[in-house]
């Protein structure tokens, strides 16, 4: 049956719909991607592009009124979508965890640092004892750079960049398989950005796991991710290596990005911006929904979406310029 | 004050008394402050962009904040024109603000929910009693096309919600525009805005400056806007400037540790580049307690005994290249 050599993660067919009362958002679809072990995948797009929801589906975490209409997600080769509440549970934390954007929000204000951490291990491995997670909590405070005397410490006095590092300790303590990190440096000042950064890198060296790197900024996915998926109003626009997309983005929305975004190490350099603005995804375009603001449209553009055309190995571009029906 | 000159800040500082307990206050006599901007001074050229760059909590915004005087200093002396306007009082200082604008990070705080953008946009023309009825429609309808809403009939009759991020600081902007002002500070206009955009509000600013002959202080956390939009880059650390000069200067010789450590940490749009960052140790330290010398010698990989000890003044290393460094070399 499945003949292609199994990959850690392989993603079919995704769509995720918001049934709100003024209508139904289609904030994700038609989203089929593989991710392996030990593989750094940058998924880039402006706020309401999906990426957040995508990364939300991989965990069936996908907030109310959302709902996954569609789709298979393969972890290890079962299908996640078809678990039940136990296995979710399990699914959560210990195969594939989370890193989310706000470490101010996300740690419990009243509960001790290592109080985050007992409930954590324990809730999953029930016959560790509390000294033996406090143990090991203070390992993973040695592995993320913070003293580990500071598990005593309640949220608030740590900055923000220790309690990402915090964040990050979390999301490995049950070391899973994927690490998803939803702008996980959007909150901080550059110079700890840069360290975390490069903390997620050398964990991932030392622990093998796939990472998902969720951003809006380009500059970040280019410099950290082996591949790349553009994402615009809710679908994959372009898929590549990193190297590909850098050196021939193909898609007319990525090629716009590129030429959007500062780059501190040229000389001189002149930006445009891409015209327009995102579309409202309760009442979309017809057709390709980035046609209102592409520089090459065609007539059928206007009238079908295009599929994701393979242009080469690992490269995808979902524009007719790559394939498909031309306009006469 | 120098002929080209439109800014010029003297030994300005702005300190915010920290609040402490209850008890503290009856057992302690001293009183703590928040050093937001420490002796700060620099001058600003007419029709340039001058940027003050730094990471949160650096002081650059209350600095921003100091120069339109939306709060008074605590010392110190804010030069436009000629004018100390940190001395103006009521009237004088109502007609000297129609000429300083700011315009704020937020575009979705600072517009009033309940106004119709043509209100909004009109509205400071009423205060400074410049133009009404169908003068002020008028003179609404021509800001709003300039900013690139159009049609403006239409969306002088929008409220805020309906609109994005993107199109709420062109609202600001037309705001402030309105009143043909000299001078803007531009507080992080583009930092909540979505990147395929922030070009766009970009330079819209910079024509906008040819076109109106403004003068433009822009504070921002972004060194790569930064060296695209500037024509002079101050870097801040701990409420003081820490470095001063041309963009050519900061960013091809940057001299400052903290200039070079932040250059160093911003990401590269190209996966090729062999990332080499310039590692500090610990973070900032608090505004409460300055530490003694140079403020940034806890961090800094090249401290000294002398660091420890005496605080660094500006020094003139090349023509117009300030660095306050006790080991740098006019």
């Amino acid at each position: 049956m499945n003949r292609e050599p199994a990959h850690l993660l392989t993603v079919k067919d995704l769509a995720v719909e918001y049934w709100t009362r003024r209508g139904i958002v289609r904030a994700v679809e038609d989203i089929s991607f593989s991710l392996d072990k030990g593989e750094t995948l940058g998924v880039v797009g402006e706020s309401g592009s999906g990426k957040s929801t995508l990364g939300l589906s991989l965990i069936h975490l996908v907030p109310y009124p959302g709902r996954i209409i569609r789709g298979t997600i393969l972890l290890e080769g079962q299908n996640i979508l078809k678990f039940g509440n136990k296995e979710t549970r399990d699914l959560r934390g210990r195969r594939i965890s989370y890193v989310f954007q706000d470490p101010m929000t996300s740690l419990n204000p009243v509960e001790r640092i290592k109080n985050h951490f007992i409930e954590l291990i324990r809730t999953h491995e029930p016959k560790v004892t509390a000294s033996e997670a406090i143990t090991r909590t203070r390992k993973l405070f040695k592995d993320v750079g913070i003293q580990p005397e500071r598990i005593d410490d309640y949220p608030h006095q740590l900055s923000g960049g220790m309690r990402q590092r915090v964040m990050i300790a979390l999301a490995l303590a049950l070391n899973p398989s994927i690490v998803i990190a939803d702008e996980p440096t959007t909150a901080l000042d550059v110079i700890v950005q840069a360290k975390i950064l490069d903390l997620l890198k050398t964990l991932q060296d030392t622990y093998g796991m796939a990472l998902m790197l969720i951003t809006h900024d380009l500059s970040i996915v280019l410099e950290r991710s082996d591949k790349i998926m553009v994402m615009y109003a809710g679908r994959i626009v372009e898929q590549a290596l990193s190297m590909t997309l850098y050196a021939q983005a193909q898609h007319p929305y990525s090629q716009g990005l590129l030429k959007s975004i500062p780059n501190i190490e040229l000389a001189e350099q002149k930006l445009t911006a891409i015209g327009g603005a995102p579309p409202d995804l309760r009442n979309p375009p017809t057709g390709c929904p980035f046609w209102p603001r592409c520089p090459y449209i065609m007539e059928i553009c206007k009238i079908k979406d295009p599929p994701l055309f393979q242009t080469s190995k690992d490269h995808f571009a979902k524009c007719y310029l790559y394939g498909g029906e031309k306009s006469s | 004050m120098n002929e080209s000159e439109i800014i010029r800040v003297e030994h300005l500082k702005k300190y915010f008394p920290a609040e402490k307990g209850f008890l503290e206050k009856l057992l302690t006599r001293t009183r703590n402050y928040v050093k937001a901007v420490d002796d700060v001074s620099f001058s600003i050229l007419k029709g340039e962009v001058f940027t003050l760059a730094g990471e949160s909590g650096c002081g650059k915004s209350t600095t921003g904040k100091l120069i339109v005087r939306l709060i008074p200093p605590t010392s110190g002396k804010v030069y436009f024109d000629d004018t100390d306007i940190t001395a103006l009082q009521k009237e004088k200082l109502r007609i000297t603000r129609r000429r300083l604008q700011i315009i704020f990070q937020d575009p979705y705080a600072s517009l009033n929910p309940r106004m119709k953008i043509g209100q909004s946009v009109g509205h400071p023309l009423e205060i400074h009693g410049m133009a009404k009825g169908t003068e002020k429609r008028k003179k609404v309808l021509e800001i709003l096309e300039r900013v690139g809403l159009s049609p403006p009939e239409q969306f002088m009759e929008l409220y805020p919600h309906q609109l994005s991020g993107g199109q709420r600081q062109r609202i600001a902007m037309a705001r402030s525009l309105i009143l043909k002002p000299e001078f803007m500070v531009a507080d992080e206009p583009v930092s909540m805005i979505d990147v395929s955009l922030r070009t766009t509000i970009i330079d819209l600013m910079l024509d906008l400056r040819k076109e109106l002959e403004l003068t433009y202080l822009f504070i921002t956390h972004d060194l790569a806007i930064a060296k695209y939009i500037s024509d002079r880059v101050a870097v801040m650390y701990l409420g003081k400037i820490v470095e001063i000069g041309s963009k050519q200067e900061i960013f091809t010789n940057p001299t400052h540790p903290y200039t070079q450590a932040l250059l160093s940490a911003i990401p590269v749009p190209n996966p090729e580049r062999k990332r080499k960052t310039l590692e500090l140790k610990g973070e900032v330290s608090s505004a409460i307690n300055i530490p003694p010398g140079c403020r940034f010698n806890p961090r800094c990989p090249y401290t000294t005994d002398k660091c420890k000890k005496t605080e660094p003044e500006l020094i003139e290393t090349t023509k117009g290249h300030f660095v306050a460094c006790c080991q740098a070399e006019a």
